[in-house]
């Protein structure tokens, strides 16, 4: 069985949410839906205090070329545009709605039927995916136009669909294969057609087997598309990982996947592009696992965005008495959260309860150079040299060891007996690297 | 026998120092091609400066001062915040120059969210360095200027004028050991150190916050915020407070050190440092007065 | 209520820490031990004690009276260094020299560096050449293994088969005329031969090293690098002559060999990092410890081949760094 050729950890699988179906969770209260939900320039209100917005309505536009529109979750009136705590951990800029029914756009196909068939051409559907606000869900929210637009010279071979969900606890893109799959397929074979390639694979992890079988099966109507199990390895669900594992091509440093010919999806995009395509329907709502040891009701809630992490936690069973942290995402790459009013995003995957002997740091001994960490780095990385240099700001020298291609995965902090903060340092000098690159460029 | 040994003395004398002969001239035309000159008023200049390598002038250290000082020919310009005015004076007599007055500054605190003032509502974990609890949340208390309290600033402290107090979660800054290299100031994430007149007698007013928040929010986080009011600015007579962003600022140039602006501060932002302690009924009838 | 934390990611982390995977070589030893107990007898449980005991006093007294720093005697490294440093030295060694051989391996070899991990040569060897220089006779009498004894005194002391071979060959004996003398294969396997307290029996010592390997707290390439450039290395001036050199299969069995490519090379702090670094530090291992046993002055040279090649790791880990990924494109 194929996975990726160097590092990686196992940490346990956990996932208890792996047999709840989907959820679907009723709008209520005041959601808060922040204007920077994706990767790159915030996108712009054209709403304001006051305004009746009905569900689906653009609210902000994202003006960039790297941003993505944002639209009403919900129907209601907009109360203000504010600054809240989200999911950063700081202040930003939000647009609060009071929910007022559910009023959806006319413009929006709520049916459930499937539709197949369709006959856009390219650019229509970049644009229509432009449009619909749809960013990558698997965590890093890049906008997803733009990794459907190939750029001028390149050519893409594979679209590789991303259905590993390696972190621990998640399992919204395991449910989303199993209960949406036919959907899934379809919004595949539109990405193919919007890239031009004749081959999508499909990798998922071998702790899912139902979902491999299940999607074995239906994928036999849909020319071109395959699915490949996969080793359980983390970070499998990492782009140039994932891409290395099933065509066994290399990104080089500093570029990105188009370089080897092959595109990345979240099986949750390929969703949200099928029902942007298909059923006009803008990215409004998402899958996100809630979970824990002590989860009354580990579930996984079709939710609206903007919905505050707290009414997650409480339609799951409530908060439970032991929790010490909050996680938004995955344990190895999620945050951590400081206010639980944060709102759920583009980005959100999962939020998971964690009791404080489940997130230890160990207390920090001497680096005891049993070189672990650069065993388990997936980039071939050396983390105890890295996080030496960043801590004592030798900026030149992280740059030559590669500090940039880190991509904070957390295998080196994950797996180290002296319970060093390797990440947190590297995380430190990559942005002071990054900082001293940029002014080195302008 | 004789004639042996003296055979081998003579040769390996000749030998010897002909080798020795050849190094010297390659010696010499090493150190004549590969000859620096240099201005030996650099040394002198040199030894009269600190030489603690801090940095606070802005180059590489205290060598790199002096070729600067010698080549620009002036002190124009220069600062060297651990030697001061003394060392100026000194370097100016020894080149025959005139040395102009560097006022002395200090490093300053601008934030007093001290675990009481400002609880804190989530515990941080990880590595102890401000620069990546910037980077990941606004703070244990909720204040996404004030200080994270993991001690940059202290590290970053050549001259042990800084040290943490572990009760409040701030860092203190020793008068009588500052010398405002800045060291301190380029290793806070958050800006919340100022490089400030040291004052007269060390007397020192400045808004210890800044927050730029709107009132509510910042006092939410924080009992002893600048809430922005505008009182200070009204009370000041010298146009020396501005207020920008919900935030007050003491210009220390302009401050008189005249003691009107802290009393009237509703959260206790202004700090007054190194002044007689208040007669409190006297101060109530001079503001009677006044107003 | 209990505050929240905050914390960058992962919020994760495996069961292993640093006293856990000390602990997990000190049981590793088990096996060496109790053979090491069967043949010397209470000689070599009391060196072993001696040396665990002092070496944790040692460290306590360091760590307490002059760093003035955190204690961390039990986090499982100076016991490791106490039975590794038992381990290389004979059986019937008098304890008050097992005393200041710890003092040497914790004082001089691991603390003067900064404790645990900072350390550029492994403690125990510190230890043993330390004392190999100064006390040559009472560290070259070696007992010969006994069935359980309880004897302290008056045991019998004989060479090592590495002892007879250098005397033998010096002497212009071949070796097929000194094979009589030496310890069939199946007794040198087992431990039955004169040696250290620890370094006799290969199958304990491999049973030790596999644990390890089970328990991933070493990887295989410095000891499979050891042991095979040893055996190879010697394996060709065997074949060039016979009767001078003798076979690798008795290089890899006898001596400190095993003990030291299982447990002495692959010390955390003085091994390299990358997985090529470690080979080539296990083959330069393995290289300088046939050249030290064919030609130099020591009828053993594992301890001195460790110890210099531990002064190479900070080159090696320049020179060999892990393959980058992304490094070689491959458009397959």
């Amino acid at each position: 069985m194929k996975t990726f050729a160097i590092g990686g950890v196992h940490p346990p699988e956990n996932k208890f949410a792996e047999k709840q179906p989907i959820e679907w969770l009723p709008p209520s209260g005041t959601v808060a839906i922040p204007i920077s939900q994706h990767l790159g320039v915030p996108a712009k209100p054209v709403v304001t205090k006051g305004d009746k917005v009905r569900v689906g309505q653009l609210i902000a536009r994202g003006e960039a070329f790297i941003s993505a529109h944002i639209h009403a979750s919900v129907s209601g009136t907009v109360s203000k545009i504010d600054s809240i705590t989200d999911t950063s951990g700081y202040r930003r800029q939000a647009i609060l709605i009071d929910v007022d029914g559910d009023d959806w756009m006319e413009s929006i196909d709520r049916d459930q039927t499937l539709i197949s068939d369709c006959s856009l051409d390219a650019p229509e559907i970049v644009k229509k995916v432009h449009e619909m606000g749809i960013v990558g869900l698997g965590g890093a929210t890049f906008p997803s136009h733009v990794k459907l637009n190939v750029p001028q010279g390149k050519k893409a071979s594979y679209l590789i669909i991303n259905g590993v969900e390696c972190e621990p606890c998640l399992t919204a893109d395991h449910r989303i294969m199993l209960e949406r799959g036919e959907e899934m397929l379809v919004g595949i074979t539109i990405q193919m057609r919007a890239l031009g390639v004749e081959k999508a694979i499909i990798g998922i992890e071998n702790n899912k087997p139902d979902a491999i079988t299940h999607l074995t099966e239906l994928a036999r109507k849909y020319p071109g598309i395959t699915v490949e199990p996969l080793k359980v390895k983390y970070p499998q669900g990492a782009e140039k990982q994932l891409i290395k594992a099933l065509v066994d091509r290399e990104v080089p440093s500093g570029k990105l996947p188009i370089e080897v010919g092959c595109v990345v999806h979240n099986v949750g995009t390929s969703l949200a592009v099928y029902e942007a395509v298909q059923k006009n329907k803008p990215l409004i709502e998402r899958v996100v696992t809630v979970t824990g040891v002590s989860v009354k009701k580990p579930s996984n809630f079709m939710v609206r965005l903007g919905t505050p992490v707290s009414a997650l936690i409480e339609a799951a069973g409530g908060m439970p008495e032991d929790t010490g942290k909050v996680i938004n995402g995955g344990p190895m790459m999620g945050k951590a959260l400081n206010d639980l009013g944060a709102p759920v995003t583009k980005g959100t995957s999962g939020i998971l309860l964690f009791t404080q002997e489940e997130t230890p740091r160990l207390p920090e001994l001497n680096c005891v150079r049993c070189a672990k960490c650069l065993t388990v780095c997936p980039m071939g990385l050396e983390p105890y040299l890295l996080a030496v240099l960043a801590d004592k700001r030798r900026l030149e020298e992280c740059e030559e060891e590669r500090i940039m291609d880190c991509m904070e995965c957390g295998s080196c902090l994950y797996i180290c007996p002296s319970g060093r903060p390797l990440l947190d340092q590297i995380r430190v000098g990559k942005n002071l690297v990054g900082k001293m690159i940029r002014e080195r460029s302008s | 026998m004789n004639e042996v040994i003296n055979e081998i003395t003579i040769l390996s004398v000749v030998s010897l120092g002909a080798i020795g002969g050849v190094a010297a001239i390659i010696l010499y035309l090493v150190a004549q091609k590969f000859k620096v000159i240099e201005d030996p008023r650099i040394d002198t200049v040199e030894e009269l400066l600190p030489g603690a390598n801090c940095g606070g002038c802005g180059l590489a250290g205290c060598r790199a001062l002096a070729e600067a000082i010698v080549r620009a020919e002036s002190l124009e310009g220069i600062n060297c915040p651990p030697g001061g005015n003394a060392a100026m004076q000194d370097i100016a007599k020894a080149m025959g120059w005139e040395a102009g007055e560097q006022t002395p500054m200090i490093a300053v605190l601008r934030c007093s969210g001290s675990r009481e003032s400002a609880p804190p509502k989530v515990r941080y974990e990880g590595a102890m360095t401000c620069a990546f609890a910037h980077s990941l949340f606004s703070g244990e208390a909720g204040c996404p200027y004030g200080c994270l309290g993991c001690g940059d600033c202290v590290r970053a402290c050549a001259f042990d004028a800084m040290y943490m107090d572990h009760k409040t979660g701030l860092p203190v800054i020793l008068d009588d050991k500052c010398v405002a290299c800045g060291a301190c100031v380029k290793a806070c994430p958050r800006d919340i150190i100022e490089m400030r007149k040291k004052g007269k007698k060390d007397r020192r007013i400045f808004v210890s916050c800044i927050n730029m928040e709107k009132g509510g929010v910042a006092r939410k986080n924080c009992k002893v915020a600048c809430i922005g009011c505008g009182k200070c600015v009204k009370e000041c007579k010298f146009d020396a407070i501005s207020l920008e962003n919900f935030l007050a600022y003491i210009d220390y140039e302009k401050c008189t050190l005249c003691r009107k602006c802290p009393p009237v501060c509703p959260t206790n932002a202004i700090h007054e440092l190194n002044f007689p302690p208040r007669k409190p009924k006297v101060e109530k009838e001079e503001n009677k007065v006044e107003a | 209520m209990r505050l929240l934390t905050v914390s960058g990611s992962p919020h994760l982390h495996t069961d292993q820490s640093v006293s856990k995977i000390m602990y997990g070589v000190v049981f590793s030893l088990i096996p060496a031990m109790l053979v090491s107990f069967y043949f010397f007898g209470l000689a070599a449980i009391l060196v072993t004690l001696t040396a665990v005991v002092s070496c944790m006093a040692f460290e306590f007294v360091i760590q307490k009276y002059l760093i003035k720093g955190p204690l961390t005697i039990f986090d499982g490294s100076a016991i490791i260094t106490g039975v590794l440093l038992a381990f290389n030295v004979p059986a019937n060694l008098p304890l008050g020299l097992v005393v200041i051989g710890s003092a040497v391996a914790i004082g001089m070899g691991k603390m003067t560096f900064g404790g645990l991990g900072k350390n550029p040569f492994n403690p125990a060897l510190v230890g043993r050449v330390f004392m190999m220089i100064s006390f040559p006779v009472q560290m070259t009498t070696y007992p010969e293994p006994t069935a359980f004894s309880t004897r302290l005194t008056d045991v019998v002391t004989g060479p090592t088969p590495l002892t007879l071979v250098k005397d033998g060959v010096s002497r212009g004996v071949g070796i097929s005329e000194l094979m009589p003398q030496l310890p069939e294969y199946t007794q040198l396997m087992m431990g039955n031969m004169g040696g250290s307290v620890g370094e006799v029996s290969a199958i304990a010592l491999i049973l030790g090293g596999l644990y390890m390997l089970f328990r991933r707290i070493i990887s295989w390439h410095i000891p499979v690098a050891f042991l095979g450039s040893a055996a190879i290395f010697a394996g060709i001036f065997w074949l060039v002559d016979p009767q001078v050199y003798v076979d690798p299969v008795f290089h890899l069995f006898t001596g400190g060999l095993m003990l030291g490519a299982l447990y002495m090379a692959t010390d955390y702090a003085t091994s390299p990092m990358s997985r090529w670094g470690m080979i080539i530090f296990g083959v330069g291992c393995g290289l300088l410890t046939i050249i030290i046993r064919l030609f130099g002055a020591y009828p053993e040279g594992v301890a001195f081949s460790i110890l210099i090649m531990n002064a190479f790791v900070p080159l090696i880990n320049r020179a060999f760094k892990p393959k980058r990924f992304g490094e070689e494109v491959k458009n397959g």
